[in-house]
């Protein structure tokens, strides 16, 4: 064991040092004037001027937020029906529900994004402008894993309780509604959560089913780095900075709100023992 | 009013989403893939396809960035997630939660600052296209490796190394009998999440030289050119590998929660 007391951390360091310098040193040259990274350089703030001011990046964050929440929200209804409906069905159904489920879930991203493409501009020649194809493929992605993230907590619930509310006169929607539904918000709130980073992360579907005029972060930063506009360049490695500092910001509280919660547990765990 | 509703019609909605939008669009691929641009069926597109040397090049060329990026990936996912999982460090949570984090900030930000990284270091990095795919593949799906694999270790009973140990076996003997087959259902997760999006993700390559030779990539190109034919037979070739990847990987239910970024 002894010769891994050094070995362990140190690849784990070399790891994390791989994983962030790239973010890292991109964020220490977003706080200067450098064109790019390895120029000598002078502290400046430009580019989270641009970021903040041109109407351009503002409306292409924005579009690309609601876009997220509105696919997110979509999603989640669908797959949380889906996951309850398919629970309570037979099991020929079940597993039609799943292995269909399964296929967004296991496919290539640019295979999902074409498809829906062909189906819906080709085949019923839907315009792109109306945004129906880029929220109805992004929904395709995103819907799977609430259904994959809300179905195992129906598994984990206690079925009796639901007999108990029509026992006590509830009729079924109602005991849906205040019996069932609390109990798997979990998942429904992390299939949530998963719908909203899948949607801002994707680029395929988006590029094949979006309106002309419309960016999300993904498809803007793409032609970005295709163009040859300097400030627009450097702009997006203060968006990079950004984002990164929020999820960072969201990890960190997570994780202090899962110490706490295990910190309750053994408490509660120590009392019932004493 | 009781029998009216039952609690499986709920899912109607979501079964018609997917009957629309998921299996209605793997029937047009199909029938697209099957005819040609006047309409009449055939499998002449599959014959263009595994008769030109340019787009047989590029199926091999995928495999091949997308086997290299896999093992990569392997070699160094495994060894962390195997230190992490079996060390002793109390902030484990902590640093798994950074490893994976990179999985919430979009791919196409950090790849920018990849590129702006290895420019500062290579100069052009359209004269080493190869090294440079794997480098770009490796940076933005090391963490669907890492996760998966890093789960399944820490599932696993550590008294069995120790029953291991009392029977005899030394560590290396413990770690290739007992371990490291124990961790194969990590393993086999992570690849497939590594494996079919480096055969297919070719904004990576293009956003780093600028031109691409992956399977994705002729999606991208036939799509530009409104060819509706040649980007549904290279999808149906696509599917067809993905098919047979899922099967050979024995369908994993874990991978959805892995690939959403889910840690819970």
């Amino acid at each position: 064991m002894k010769k891994n007391s050094f070995v362990a951390p140190l690849v784990i360091l070399i790891v994390l040092l791989l994983i962030y310098a790239p973010i890292l040193i991109l964020a220490f040259y977003s706080f200067t004037d450098a064109a790019s990274i390895g120029e000598s350089v002078h502290f400046s703030l430009d580019n989270y001027i641009t970021l903040f001011t041109t109407p351009e990046l503002a409306e292409m964050i924005r579009g690309t937020l609601f876009l997220a929440l509105g696919v997110a929200v979509l999603s989640t209804i669908l797959g949380t029906l889906g996951a309850m409906g398919s629970f309570y069905s037979r099991p020929g159904t079940l597993a039609a529900y799943r292995i269909i489920n399964q296929i967004p879930v296991i496919n290539a991203d640019v295979v999902t994004g074409f498809s829906v493409c062909i189906l819906l501009v080709v085949v019923f020649g839907i315009n792109k402008d109306t945004f129906f194809p880029l929220v109805a493929g992004q929904t395709v992605i995103c819907a799977p894993f609430v259904y994959l993230s809300v179905y195992p907590k129906l598994g984990q619930m206690d079925s009796s309780i639901y007999e108990a509310a029509l026992d006590l006169g509830a009729s079924p929607a109602v005991a849906v509604r205040k019996v069932v539904i609390p109990q798997i918000m979990p998942g429904i709130v992390s299939g949530f959560v998963m719908a909203v980073t899948l949607s801002l992360d994707d680029y395929f579907v988006a590029t094949y089913t979006k309106p002309a005029a419309f960016d999300t972060i993904s498809t803007y930063v793409v032609n970005a780095t295709r163009g040859s506009q300097t400030q627009i360049k450097t702009a997006l490695w203060a968006l990079s900075t950004v984002i990164f500092l929020i999820v960072l910001a969201i990890c960190i509280g997570m994780n202090r709100s899962n110490a706490s919660k295990e910190n309750r547990k053994v408490r509660k765990k120590r009392r019932m023992e004493a | 009013m009781k029998g009216m509703f039952q609690r499986k019609y709920l899912g109607i909605p979501y079964a018609l989403y997917l009957l629309v939008f998921v299996v209605l669009p793997l029937v047009v691929i199909v029938t697209y893939a099957f005819t040609d641009a006047g309409g009449k069926p055939g499998v002449g597109n599959f014959l263009n396809f595994f008769t030109d040397p340019n787009t047989l090049g590029t199926l091999v060329y995928s495999l091949v960035i997308a086997s290299v990026t896999t093992i990569v990936c392997l070699a160094i996912a495994y060894p962390t997630a195997y230190f992490l999982a079996m060390s002793s460090i109390r902030s484990k949570g902590a640093i798994i939660m950074l490893m994976i984090m990179p999985m919430w900030i979009n791919f196409t930000l950090r790849i920018t600052a990849l590129k702006e990284l290895l420019t500062m270091i290579e100069g052009n990095l359209a004269l080493h296209p190869f090294m440079n795919s794997v480098i770009g593949m490796t940076y933005d799906f090391l963490p669907f490796m890492i996760l998966p694999i890093y789960n399944q270790i820490s599932r696993i009973d550590k008294s069995l190394l120790e029953a291991a140990s009392d029977l005899g076996a030394d560590r290396t003997q413990a770690f290739l009998r007992v371990l490291l087959p124990l961790s194969m259902p990590g393993v086999i997760s992570g690849i497939s999440m590594v494996f079919l999006p480096a055969m297919t993700n070719y904004v990576v390559l293009d956003m780093l030289y600028n031109s691409t030779y992956i399977m994705g990539s002729l999606i991208g190109s036939y799509f530009s050119a409104y060819d509706w034919h040649g980007g549904s037979t290279i999808s149906l070739i696509l599917l067809v590998i993905i098919c047979i990847f899922t099967l050979l990987a024995g369908g994993d239910e874990n991978e959805g929660t892995v690939r959403g970024g889910s840690i819970l």
